[in-house]
């Protein structure tokens, strides 16, 4: 029993560190062998460990079955010794000298590096995510397919096809610098930012999958925050701004997996020290004076951690979804905007306000425009509410959207 | 879709607001773009300041340089936004609730920005 756990944690941990290590040695280029190597190494361990027993140092096994396979690779292989013994301008036979480091300090560098080689703007945002997943996260197939919610083989197309496109576009696993560097981090943070969000607000049932994307963006943010060059304002309000959603991890949700809406949760559910740490990198963030969308979405996000409703607590959301929007628009920011609004302004502003918001496809826009009539005119809320009750898509969405019909 | 400059004017520009007087515009303001940017009619929006503004004028066929935004006349420009409208009528219902016109006088002048296809 005992290894069929240890087996797959070690996988996600070892995965990556074993593929990061290999990569910097023999080249992006032949990311597909780092994995197969990475994967038999596995194999070999579920082989061996589960009939013999578990050695003491499980890690420092995996390294050396993976340095040895990688010899063995290297030695069978001609074409790829030829490259490898140019590459490292060795005159003694390869496999002899072939040592992986296997450092904190390399690892580190490595995924880093490996960060920004797969967030490469050739290929498109979801592929980027998905090899984050896979290569960084060392999730299986299954796994991020389920994440997805599509099928196993669509995932392998996806990264396979990426994994080509970097080979064409010979992407190296070396950090871009300059303004180059500065281009490349803002597609890192959304690939980040989609990666947390899909964890976030992903469909799936599976809350574990969930709560895992979530922390692996974040452990990922950390990464880029103990690189000098990348701890950054920007990198530190993405931060905050992950620390703060997270905050509300287990109040967000009942036991059946309902949602439970920001009014109703409970705030001794809230994770304080999260709060803290979202608080020191929002301070962090406010060196400088560039203001990107993560640094309002954090100021946002803040405001939210404070559950007491205030004037100043809505006035200020409402401002910083002004300033939002005239960033980037989009739906759910016009929504939310309104809804602080009404906050802020009262029901009868923000209902002008909505009904200019030309969202009639949009269940949420229904949904809101149901709260703001609630208390004027039951009728029309419930008409509203019926309205967005049709258009929502997903189980979840329905029941909610019952119960505020049901509470009418 | 097109774009559509909405030029604030102030019929005095000298007049003096206390600071109280000045947040409170500043609120509306914001929250007057917010309404256009929720709408996702929002394209940009520039501030004029008033701080060490010249006005460069011809006078007997060469330029003079004079401080101050305000020449002869009072009235002068307090900003611009740039917004995207189906019609002029639009735009122009946009302007209408610009904070600006509270103050007596004042005026917004709606424009229809030239559009690059060689026609306008």
């Amino acid at each position: 029993m005992e290894q069929q756990e240890l087996i797959p944690h070690l996988f996600r941990t070892e995965f990556s560190k074993i593929v990061t290590v290999l990569c910097k040695l023999i080249g992006f280029e032949h990311i597909d062998i780092a994995e197969d190597i990475a994967s038999d190494t596995f194999l070999s361990a579920f082989e061996n460990w589960t009939y013999k027993s578990i050695p003491g140092n499980p890690t420092a096994w995996l390294y050396t079955v993976a340095k040895n396979k990688a010899k063995n690779h290297l030695a069978r292989n001609q074409l790829f010794t030829k490259k490898i013994s140019a590459e490292l301008k060795a005159t003694t036979p390869i496999a002899e000298e072939f040592e992986m480091d296997m450092s904190e300090e390399n690892i580190k560098d490595g995924q880093l590096r490996m960060l920004f080689a797969i967030c490469h703007p050739s290929i498109p945002q979801e592929a980027q995510i998905g090899l984050a997943l896979r290569i960084l996260c060392g999730f299986g197939i299954d796994e991020i397919a389920d994440a997805f919610l599509v099928n196993k083989e669509t995932i392998n197309k996806r990264l396979s096809r990426a994994k080509e496109k970097l080979r064409a576009e010979k992407v190296e696993l070396g950090y871009p610098t300059g303004k180059e560097m500065l281009n490349r981090l803002q597609t890192v943070l959304t690939t980040l930012y989609l990666l947390f969000n899909e964890g976030y607000y992903s469909e799936s049932n599976d809350a574990v999958v969930r709560e895992e994307l979530c922390s692996e963006a974040m452990r990922l943010m950390g990464l880029l925050l103990h690189n000098k060059e990348t701890d950054l304002p920007m990198v530190n309000a993405l931060y905050a701004l992950m620390c703060f959603h997270s905050s509300r991890f287990a109040a967000r949700k009942d036991s059946n997996g309902e949602i439970i809406l920001y009014d109703e949760q409970d705030e001794s559910l809230w994770n304080e020290a999260l709060i803290t740490e979202g608080a020191f990198h929002i301070n962090k963030a406010a060196q400088g004076n560039q203001l990107s969308k993560y640094h309002l979405e954090a100021g946002i996000a803040y405001w939210h951690t404070i559950k007491a409703d205030s004037k100043e607590k809505w006035e200020n959301i409402l401002q910083l979804y002004n300033h939002l929007l005239q960033v980037e628009y989009s739906p759910v920011a016009a929504l939310n905007r309104t809804y602080a609004l009404a906050k802020a302004r009262g029901n009868t502003i923000a209902i002008t306000e909505a009904e200019k918001l030309q969202l009639k496809t949009n269940h949420y826009y229904f949904t809101l425009l149901g709260e703001l009539y609630k208390e004027k005119d039951s009728a029309k809320a419930k008409k509203q509410f019926e309205q967005a009750f049709s258009l929502a898509k997903t189980k979840a969405d329905k029941q909610v959207i019952q119960k505020k019909i049901d509470s009418l | 879709m097109e774009q559509y400059a909405l030029i604030m004017r102030h019929e005095d520009g000298l007049k003096v607001a206390s600071p109280e007087q000045i947040q409170v515009w500043m609120e509306q303001t914001m929250n007057w773009i917010g309404n256009i940017a929720a709408q996702n009619k929002f394209v940009s929006g520039t501030g004029l300041l008033f701080a060490d503004a010249k006005i460069v004028k011809t006078q007997g066929n060469k330029p003079v340089v004079i401080n101050g935004p305000f020449g002869d006349i009072k009235e002068t420009i307090g900003g611009l936004i740039i917004v995207k409208a189906d019609s002029f009528e639009e735009a122009v219902e946009f302007a209408k609730s610009s904070p600006v016109l509270q103050g007596e006088g004042n005026s917004v002048e709606v424009r229809r920005i030239s559009s690059k296809d060689g026609v306008h």
